[in-house]
């Protein structure tokens, strides 16, 4: 009822939200990001284009680190196949396929749904290997400690400035197949300056995952904030206190690794 | 086209707060879009023209605020000119994004109440 002079008519009410139309989104990703902390785990988000060599860095980086006695693990989302976690599993990462269907971005939500019954490990490295695609999936939070996002020369100088909120939102990026730069006559320079136009604080690192070149710098710099991801106490159990709210119509399991023995293993159909 | 599900949320979010609120009527939904939020203005509102078919907002029209990207120095205040490296020369910080430019917020809503 009109509150002004009562005549009954309705009123018209202005509400003032402000608020962030993925603050759901946001929610969930908080909720990932405890549980990665809770366990010492470093979470990485692997985005690029499709064909960028986002699964040929991880398969790299598997033999890269193979002396630091990291734990490493993945989930790896592609619209339609497998194929990729199966590769990953083959260079000895165990993995988790997201398939998306339509989707064309991993969400927080999948990322969560993803990491049960999965085995994280303790104090472990976990890579959350994104749809290919430089758009979408830049302004989705899924709990990661940071974006790397994954730029090959076969794609052209001007890439990060065609793709700005991507490049933006990217804590490193990897230069990649860069053993092809010479013959394609890769303008490298041009990609350091075009990214300095779109990301405040630039960082890159120049790699081939064929070659091995850049992997060590690559590895250093995992390493480097591996550490600044302290270990929790108690890494091994994740009893979440924290206020949640489980919509979803599956068992949630955490806990020992007696009760992870079905992970790592792509769905198979 | 990630607009479809930001639509979803945005609708689900606006019909919650209404049911909420005892509304007989939404008039009005206002969205803020900066230039570097992600989201296509465009796509966000044919997203929207679709996707309100059969909701509470099947009638809401939607207004969108959008907000040009720029950068400043968090130290001088200096803008930096479009397309430059994003840094302040005489400075030698990083330069930050100005409020608003990665904004995709939801505003307000009007409603009508009984």
């Amino acid at each position: 009822m009109c509150s002004t002079c009562g005549c009954g008519d309705s009123e018209l009410v202005p509400v003032e939200l402000h608020e962030k139309i993925l603050a759901g989104n946001d929610r969930t990703a908080r909720h990932n990001r405890e549980h990665f902390a809770a366990r010492g785990v470093l979470a990485v988000n692997l985005m690029g284009s499709p064909g960028a060599g986002k699964t040929a860095v991880l398969e790299a980086t598997s033999r890269a680190a193979a002396g630091r006695g990291w734990r490493l693990s993945a989930v790896s989302a592609d619209l339609a196949t497998d194929n990729d976690a199966r590769r990953l599993e083959a260079a000895g990462i165990p993995s988790r396929a997201i398939t998306t269907g339509q989707a064309c971005h991993l969400d927080a939500e999948r990322v969560h749904r993803a990491l049960h019954g999965f085995d994280l490990g303790g104090a472990g490295v976990f890579f959350i290997e994104n749809v290919g695609n430089l758009v979408c999936p830049a302004i989705y939070d899924l709990g990661q400690r940071a974006n790397v996002v994954v730029l090959s020369v076969t794609e052209g100088e001007d890439k990060p400035l065609k793709y700005p909120v991507m490049f933006k939102a990217a804590d490193l990026v990897l230069v990649t197949k860069i053993d092809l730069a010479e013959v394609l006559g890769a303008d490298l320079a041009l990609i350091d300056e075009n990214l300095a136009r779109v990301m405040p604080r630039p960082r890159a690192l120049r790699l081939s995952a064929r070659t091995g070149e850049g992997m060590a710098e690559w590895v250093a710099w995992l390493a480097e904030l591996k550490a600044s991801v302290a270990p929790a106490a108690m890494a091994s159990r994740h009893e979440h206190e924290h206020e949640h709210v489980h919509d979803h119509d599956h068992e949630h399991v955490h806990g020992t690794s007696e009760e992870h023995r079905a992970f790592g293993r792509p769905p198979r159909r | 086209m990630h607009e479809y599900s930001l639509v979803q949320s945005l609708v689900g979010r606006v019909e919650a707060e209404a049911s909420k609120r005892g509304a007989i009527a939404i008039h009005r939904i206002t969205v803020r879009i900066g230039e570097l939020s992600g989201v296509d203005p465009e796509l966000f509102q044919t997203a929207y023209d679709t996707f309100r078919e059969g909701t509470r907002c099947a009638n809401t029209p939607l207004l969108l605020e959008q907000v040009a990207a720029s950068w400043s120095c968090p130290r001088c205040g200096a803008r930096i000119p479009r397309g430059e490296a994003l840094r302040c020369a005489p400075c030698g910080v990083p330069a930050r994004l100005d409020e608003g430019g990665d904004a995709l917020t939801l505003n307000g809503i009007e409603m009508e109440v009984d």
